[in-house]
């Protein structure tokens, strides 16, 4: 087994010339992944303690400057009339003043204010977060969720009902979660609103047809099946009734009711706030402890072009309570050790507010600088790591790329960045990239790792 | 559908069309499935196959039945279900020719373009955003193009020469969008891409030294963009960069098949590249094998675009007949599919006669395909009249999507819905045949068990409420439904079935739901057989 960078060296694939000489340029020129020697350090921990994520993916690029890097002291035209943070549960910490239940949390989380990328096209930027890899290259990589989904599914033992990678309510559309991985690596996504009772999780939950009636079409279907039974030993058909079985185990067995929220105690679900995101913080939980590896709560509404002061107000209140709850549920459970909870958008947004019509105090993309939150799974709470400067406009201080974050999870998550990812043109593609593949990185968050 | 004018006259009709199959199903054949016509080969294709076969000691399967063939071949030449009537129309025909005269038929259908241009823009990469970014005008014009290409039938080399050598913008010159819908636009990168599109090889497996010479061609090519959002023109540029880059100063060029070419500064490369490709053996041997492995589930070089050395062909006598047939045919692509469509080896039944392992590279009998996520949600629509939403991720400019649009017709591959996604339509990224993936998974079944999709189109269906309207007996139902739904008559053992199952206390309604809802989701619906 491989626990460091130089070994795997020894088990690359054969490479052309003009391959390799493309590497040793990049090697040489040392402009980037500069420290990839930092990737030893997560030489796979043997007993990782994370093993699950949720991720709380803030679509369309939230706000730092409003939510956990304010700058009570730019004035006005960046603040507008959000300029009174306030003190967490960590001396020295402030965070936004609309998250009020957040704030009673910090200890629990770690604030990354210096993320940076600089870019600032929507899916562009997504599948820079998502996969750490620059957009534009021969092929489309897969996200994280993906990742362990093929490290951590049903490939590797992974035995649930309930696909390994889980989107609470839709898929993210922009761009294609799985890249070269293909469908089978795609998130189940419910559809649905875990608000509204029941919640009617596509495909497992079909409101108005009984059991009883699930089975005796069932069987209908099983005495009409005529070329199924035409060609019993067919390898189509067997796969075919293969996953009919997990269907139905799904439909009819336990899988139903991990979406069952009437299962919880209503004073439970009244904390996590009913709304649809508060529900779905609510439904990861009872994902990750039954089991399944990656969520992901596709969260949108954080494009505030237009009247960013008004969405914050309206919205920031249920991201607070949901947010809030779920990290205290998931400590109270003893769940917090091993379930990673990533929060984090494509981008920031422009710290210097658009006053003019008609933006009407909006805020447009920045890649430049934005922040991230990581909680649980062994990394550390109650710690900010690197920081914007005065306006929060460029990193000031320990600058996190895509990769860095990515690389931590996975780190924690104990998969080594040396996995291979299977791709259709049988290149040489691996869980990270490699120092040639010419990412920018400032090294693995071992400020907040666990050792 | 449209069954017989009035209402006796229908229901006489279908008692004795059910009748004569019933008769017929016990007379000839174990199956619905097989017939039992002597399997005589053809034309060529047959006595290469049957050949290879009797060498390999292999059976093959029975001839398919006519209900089969009519479902079959529509699915195959227009990814179109057939209606209850034409499907109808065709078993009861008596004409001996009648799978000839239907071939023709639909080969002069708008869908069967529309279906083909489904099938070149997975090769061409036709996708407006990310990764390929075509841009939603451009991969509209390029879609149009490639589609009435297809609808005319111009020859396969004008059409590749076409591809390879237009010169102009983005939006008004379609064709050029073949050098704009690559991740990789560098001489060594457009070289891969012309590689896998024309000669079905991965040219990164080649030595490097070859793929080098090939970059030489394409070292010209460039790009630049105009006053007009997002167009954008490819044009020869003597001057590249890219080209003192890749061919030093010597002005000799090697084409893949190690022979030299002298170039000259004011002509553009690419014409002498695909002067020469057009009439290599490779090219025309590619487009076969990919004909041949969109008809028959799979290449006699399989991956179809994967030719190497150590890859063979599995009957190369019919390989180099093909390719002979379509170059003497003018690289007639019509022609191509119907030699393919009438041989005996298209129309064997899907149930093999023979356990071997090499039976299906052999083609011994049809294989069994989940249906393309496009076609499934097409042939979903149309028994239960609904629509496909679509939508395109892009902000602006805002693409039309017309309501009724089918989705094979879909002119862009950034323009999809949650279905599509779900059942492995490719994302258009790599060109390679493989990003399409017709495997079932549980979320799959999932949805066509079980989704509220799937529930609203049969609840509202116009079919189901036909065919429990006025009082239809459970025999007449399930004849219609058969018909609508699987293109055949129901056999008497499936009639039983169904009359039980109205009389066990569930309701007319319910039933007729049931019944449409079981047989959406049988393997004969849901797989070409």
């Amino acid at each position: 087994m491989s626990t460091n960078y130089f070994d795997f060296e020894k088990q690359r694939p054969r490479i052309s010339r003009r391959e390799a000489i493309r590497r040793a340029m990049f090697a040489a020129s040392g402009l980037v992944l500069a420290n990839h020697l930092s990737f030893k350090a997560y030489a796979a921990p043997r007993n990782a303690r994370a093993k699950a994520v949720i991720q709380i993916w803030m679509w369309g690029g939230p706000s730092h400057i409003d939510i956990f890097d304010p700058k009570p002291d730019a004035g006005y035209d960046y603040c507008g009339p959000l300029k009174t943070p306030i003190e967490t549960n960590v001396s020295g910490i402030r965070i936004g003043e609309l998250l009020p239940s957040l704030a009673k949390q910090a200890d629990k989380y770690s604030i990354i204010r210096s993320m940076t990328h600089g870019n600032n096209g929507h899916e562009t930027a997504s599948y820079l977060v998502q996969t750490g890899r620059q957009p534009g290259g021969r092929i489309v990589f897969p996200c994280v969720g993906s990742v362990v989904s093929l490290t951590k599914g049903y490939d590797a033992g992974y035995k649930g009902l309930i696909p390994p990678y889980v989107v609470l309510t839709e898929p993210q559309g922009r761009f294609d979660e799985a890249g070269f991985l293909g469908s089978r690596f795609k998130p189940f996504a419910t559809g649905g609103n875990p608000a509204q009772m029941p919640f009617a999780v596509e495909g497992v939950v079909a409101p108005g047809i009984t059991d009883q009636r699930q089975k005796s079409r069932r069987e209908l279907l099983h005495h009409l099946d005529t070329l199924a039974q035409a060609l019993p030993e067919d390898p189509q058909i067997a796969a075919a009734t293969q996953s009919e079985n997990m269907a139905y185990d799904m439909i009819l067995g336990d899988g139903a009711k991990v979406f069952d929220l009437s299962q919880e105690k209503p004073e439970m679900r009244d904390r996590y706030g009913k709304t649809k995101f508060g529900q779905s913080c609510l439904v990861a939980r009872r994902l990750v402890e039954r089991g399944i590896p990656y969520v992901t709560i596709n969260y949108g509404g954080w494009d505030t072009h237009k009247e960013n002061f008004q969405a914050m107000r309206r919205q920031l209140p249920d991201l607070d309570k949901g947010f809030a709850t779920l990290l205290q549920d998931l400590s109270e459970r003893g769940l917090l050790d091993s379930t990673i909870v990533w929060w984090g958008g494509e981008f920031g947004r422009t710290p210097k507010v658009m006053w003019e019509a008609p933006w009407n105090g909006g805020r447009g993309h920045y890649g430049k600088v934005f922040s991230a939150v990581l909680a649980g799974g062994g990394f550390k709470g109650g710690q900010v790591i690197g920081a914007s400067d005065a306006r929060g406009e460029e990193v000031k201080d320990r600058p996190v790329y895509p990769v860095d974050l990515i690389g931590s999870i996975y780190g924690q998550m104990g998969i080594e960045a040396t996995t291979k990812l299977p791709n259709p043109e049988g290149l040489p593609t691996f869980v990270l990239p490699m120092p040639e593949d010419g990412i920018k990185t400032a090294g693995l968050l071992k400020e907040i790792m666990s050792a | 559908m449209k069954p017989p004018a009035g209402k006796s006259d229908r229901k006489n009709f279908w008692r004795l069309a059910c009748l004569l199959l019933a008769v017929a199903g016990k007379t000839f054949a174990a199956t619905p499935f097989e017939s039992a016509a002597a399997l005589t080969p053809q034309n060529k294709i047959d006595e290469l196959v049957f050949a290879r076969l009797d060498e390999l000691h292999i059976a093959p399967a029975q001839l398919c039945s006519d209900p089969v063939f009519v479902r079959r071949v529509s699915l195959d030449v227009t990814g179109t279900l057939p209606t209850a009537a034409e499907a109808q129309q065709f078993i009861l025909d008596r004409n001996p020719d009648k799978r000839r005269v239907l071939i023709d038929r639909l080969l002069a259908l708008d869908e069967y373009a529309d279906y083909l241009a489904m099938k070149w823009g997975d090769v061409l990469r036709i996708k407006a955003e990310f990764p390929i970014n075509l841009w939603p005008n451009a991969a509209q014009s390029y879609h149009r193009w490639v589609h009435d290409a297809i609808r005319d039938n111009v020859p396969v080399d004008q059409f590749a020469r076409e591809l390879l050598t237009a010169s102009g913008s983005n939006f008004q010159k379609p064709p050029v969008n073949f050098y704009r819908a690559m991740q990789n636009r560098t001489p060594t990168g457009i070289a891969q891409t012309v590689a896998l599109t024309f000669l079905g090889e991965r040219a990164d497996q080649w030595p490097s030294n070859d793929l080098a010479q090939l970059a030489v061609f394409f070292a010209n090519v460039g790009y630049k963009t105009t006053a007009e959002w997002k167009e954008e023109i490819v044009f020869f540029n003597p001057a590249s960069t890219n080209a003192a880059a890749v061919n030093g100063s010597t002005l000799e060029a090697v084409l893949p098949d190690g022979s030299t070419v002298k170039l000259s500064p004011d002509t553009d490369p690419r014409v002498v590249f695909a002067d020469w490709l057009v009439k290599d053996p490779q090219f025309a041997k590619n487009i076969v094998n990919r004909a041949w492995s969109w008809l028959l589930g799979r290449g006699m070089v399989q991956e179809p675009d994967d030719f190497r050395a150590d890859n063979p062909p599995s009957n190369p006598k019919l390989l180099a007949l093909l390719e002979k047939e379509f170059v003497s045919s003018g690289y007639d692509f019509k022609q191509l599919f119907r030699l393919i469509l009438n041989s005996r080896t298209y129309q064997l039944a899907s149930i093999p006669q023979s356990s071997d392992p090499a039976a299906v590279a052999n083609f011994a009998y049809y294989p069994l395909r989940r249906l393309d996520a496009e076609v499934l949600i097409d042939a979903l629509d149309q028994i239960s009249g609904a629509n496909e939403k679509y939508s395109s991720a892009i902000p602006e400019p805002y693409t039309f999507i017309p309501d009724n649009l089918r989705s094979i017709a879909l002119p862009d591959g950034s323009i999809t819905s949650g279905f599509l996604e779900m059942f492995g339509r490719p994302s258009r990224d790599t060109g390679l045949e493989s990003e399409r993936n017709n495997r079932i998974t549980a979320a799959q079944k999932l949805c066509l068990l079980n989704s509220s999709l799937m529930q609203k189109k049969i609840e509202s269906s116009r079919m189901i409420e036909f065919q429990t309207s006025s009082n239809r007996a459970p025999a007449d139902i399930a004849t219609g439904m058969y018909l609508g739904i699987l293109a055949r008559f129901p056999t008497a053992a499936e009639i039983k079935t169904t009359q039980d199952y109205f009389q066990s206390g569930v309701g007319k309604r319910q039933a007729a739901v049931d019944l449409a809802w079981a047989l959406m989701n049988s393997t004969e619906f849901l797989y070409r057989h």
